[in-house]
């Protein structure tokens, strides 16, 4: 690899994970926030698919990418809700509600997004940020989608209100412990129910993110389990929303890799290439699973951490 | 054991057995609420078609049409039901353990590919296909058996949570098989769609005499009456069902919880690995991308509805497989996508988890007579 093809690969990666990264930093942020009211929904997947088709289908019809952002929140906030209504109903196990609104979701997104994978949408405008440079790959790789930092202004928002307001405190005492919050006459279902239905609106807006940005179509293949990697992304950024940036970050460039390779014709192997989140995300599983310190950050309630 | 020896237990025939069975408040429990769950699904579904302005009564027939209405369809139901019931099998015997592990897909993969790639070099050996058949079910079983037993000893010795895992490792093993697929293991004639060489007609695995539908089938049916053995009379399937009921409990008795989380991870491995031997020996004559036909994931749900019981994700499975084979005939007469019946699945799992809530809550059963839910 000469020099000038290992700086493409490298502007391609730090493009790529700005790029890939954004859904994956929704995701996580959503999920972050169910979790730690001591609820996991892994239909996050399900609602990221649904968002994307959405948020395609409302910027196509009403010419206005921003509407169709908001429309996958909408969509987003009502599979949340229903999960969260379906999982107060005792002996209900939260996983499988999950997976049952990965399905559903999924199944819905293709049934109703048939129509749409031919036209094109408007998309998301980029900032571009690269001006200042004249090399194409910079101002390529710069070209950043406003979401993304709406994205990290919401994780500085979501880190700060978690730590210093009242309805943050109420969110953690949920998550961490439901007997204490119940003796506080904390109404612990409804405090479940909203951070589910704020999560899924997040994911939905990741959705979008998908369809309006980058890759930038709907298409049936446009989620690769993202929404589920994100649970992983949580857990490795140990329930911290600024945390989860970083990682969604890693993440991002992890998946940046096999594209930013072939883009100077390596493709041999690219499945591995492709591959190379789900095998970083179980290496992190692994290594961070039995860890002290993850233990301890754990919200208390969480089934998969008891 | 003691020497006061127990109540010699009367012999009693099997049909009063059948009908003490058809008595138990467990198994009415469980077959009311699971049909119940099915009809208000239906009843939702027939909604959602309605306010689409499609009529569900067509729909309804055209499922019983393409599914059940004549020998043709039933068969073609039943060819679809054969891998649903190995890959309910492998959701259903880790839950019974308490694990949740969605890695069937992966399984089935990996088993697939290796039936098709043992196979290559015996050919070339030159030996008869009645001893390279068997190599080919074995190293499908086994290598399907590896890969769940891997999310198992991560759950056990590294406490990784086993839902997360599997799924990874499915797309990992979906990745694995594409790289070999289209790279070291491809035959050069596949042009349009990448695939391992193709095994004769020698290897392939005929049809049940008399019928369309392949040996999978029997497999199938075969494999649940022994699991479901395994699991309700022997020892084994009892410490299995009691560290799925209480993991601490189980491990103060003393019981193998390590070896015995393995073990059910790897029948289950074994099971979807011997649907991709299927799959490869029965359908596609070769290895290819087709193996990843959401089997693996279905599965997941037919067990869901069978209530994890062995014996009860045959019927499961041909319910689905007849949804399944009616896909097809929906498309065509009411012009509706493919995704018709993904909507369909999503809307039976989600009724299915609500009806959860119903168990030990239905006002006429009396609940004192239950027993040991097996």
């Amino acid at each position: 690899m000469s020099q000038a093809d290992l700086m493409i690969v490298i502007y391609a990666m730090i493009g790529g994970a700005i790029r890939v990264s954004t859904p994956f930093l929704f995701v996580a942020l959503g999920e972050c926030l169910t979790e730690k009211s001591g609820r996991i929904n892994l239909g996050l997947e399900g609602t990221l698919i649904l968002g994307a088709m959405v948020g395609y289908a409302v910027s196509l019809n009403s010419g206005s990418p921003w509407l169709g952002v908001l429309a996958a929140g909408g969509i987003g906030i009502l599979t949340g809700a229903a999960h969260g209504w379906i999982c107060k109903l005792p002996k209900v196990n939260d996983i499988a509600v999950g997976l049952a609104f990965m399905s559903l979701g999924t199944g819905l997104a293709f049934f109703f997004g048939k129509p749409y994978i031919q036209p094109s949408a408007p998309r998301l405008d980029s900032l571009p940020l690269g001006g200042w440079s004249s090399s194409p790959q910079v101002q390529q790789a710069l070209s950043v989608n406003p979401l993304f930092f709406i994205g990290i202004l919401l994780a500085i928002v979501l880190w700060w209100g978690l730590r210093n307001t009242r309805v943050g405190l109420t969110v953690r005492m949920v998550g961490d412990s439901a007997a204490s919050a119940r003796a506080m006459g904390v109404n612990i279902n409804a405090v479940r129910l909203l951070a589910t239905a704020a999560g899924g609106a997040l994911a939905g807006v990741g959705g979008a993110f998908l369809s309006l940005s980058y890759p930038g179509s709907w298409s049936e293949g446009l989620s690769s389990g993202q929404g589920l990697m994100a649970v992983a992304l949580v857990i490795f950024a140990r329930w911290n929303p600024l945390r989860c940036v970083l990682a969604a970050l890693l993440f991002g460039a992890a998946g940046a890799l096999g594209p930013s390779l072939q883009s100077i014709g390596i493709s041999y192997g690219y499945h591995f290439f492709n591959a190379a989140p789900y095998i970083l995300t179980l290496g992190i599983m692994i290594a961070s699973a039995r860890s002290k310190s993850a233990a301890g950050e754990a919200p208390r309630e969480l089934s998969i951490v008891k | 054991m003691s020497s006061t020896s127990l109540p010699q237990e009367t012999r009693t025939p099997a049909l009063t057995r059948l009908h003490q069975a058809l008595r138990d408040p467990a198994v009415i429990e469980s077959t009311l609420i699971a049909l119940g769950a099915l009809a208000v699904a239906v009843a939702i579904f027939s909604g959602f078609l309605l306010a689409l302005g499609k009529s569900p009564s067509t729909f309804f027939s055209l499922v019983w049409m393409g599914g059940f209405s004549s020998w043709f369809s039933i068969q073609n139901a039943l060819q679809r039901a054969a891998p649903l019931i190995l890959t309910g099998l492998a959701f259903a015997i880790p839950a019974r353990i308490g694990l949740t592990l969605l890695g069937a897909e992966g399984a089935l993969v990996l088993g697939g590919l290796s039936a098709a790639t043992l196979a290559l070099p015996l050919i070339h050996a030159g030996l008869s296909p009645l001893a390279i058949l068997p190599v080919m079910v074995l190293g499908a079983m086994l290598a399907g058996a590896l890969w769940m037993g891997l999310a198992g000893w991560l759950k056990h010795a590294r406490g990784v949570n086993e839902t997360i895992s599997s799924l990874l490792l499915t797309y990992i093993a979906i990745a694995i098989a594409g790289f070999l697929i289209e790279g070291p293991l491809r035959h050069p004639a596949s042009a349009n769609k990448p695939s391992t060489p193709p095994l004769g007609p020698d290897l392939r695995i005929g049809d049940i005499f008399g019928t369309s539908v392949h040996w999978g089938l029997a497999a199938g049916l075969l494999l649940a009456l022994v699991l479901w053995f395994v699991m309700a009379r022997t020892t084994f399937g009892f410490a299995a069902r009691m560290t799925g009921g209480n993991l601490r409990a189980a491990q103060g008795q003393g019981l193998p919880v390590g070896r015995l989380l393995l073990a059910c991870c790897a029948i289950a491995g074994a099971c979807a690995g011997l649907a991709g031997f299927f799959e490869v020996a029965a359908i596609h004559g070769q290895a290819n991308a087709s193996l990843a036909a959401g089997y693996g994931f279905t599965g997941i749900l037919v067990a869901f509805l069978a209530r994890q019981n062995p014996l009860a994700v045959v019927p499961v499975a041909i319910l689905f497989g007849a949804i399944d084979a009616s896909g097809g005939l929906v498309q065509r007469r009411m012009g509706m996508p493919d995704a018709t019946m993904l909507v369909l699945q999503g809307v039976i799992f989600i009724t299915l988890l609500v009806s959860d809530t119903f168990y030990g809550r239905l006002p006429f059963l009396n609940y004192s007579r239950s027993g040991d839910r097996t």
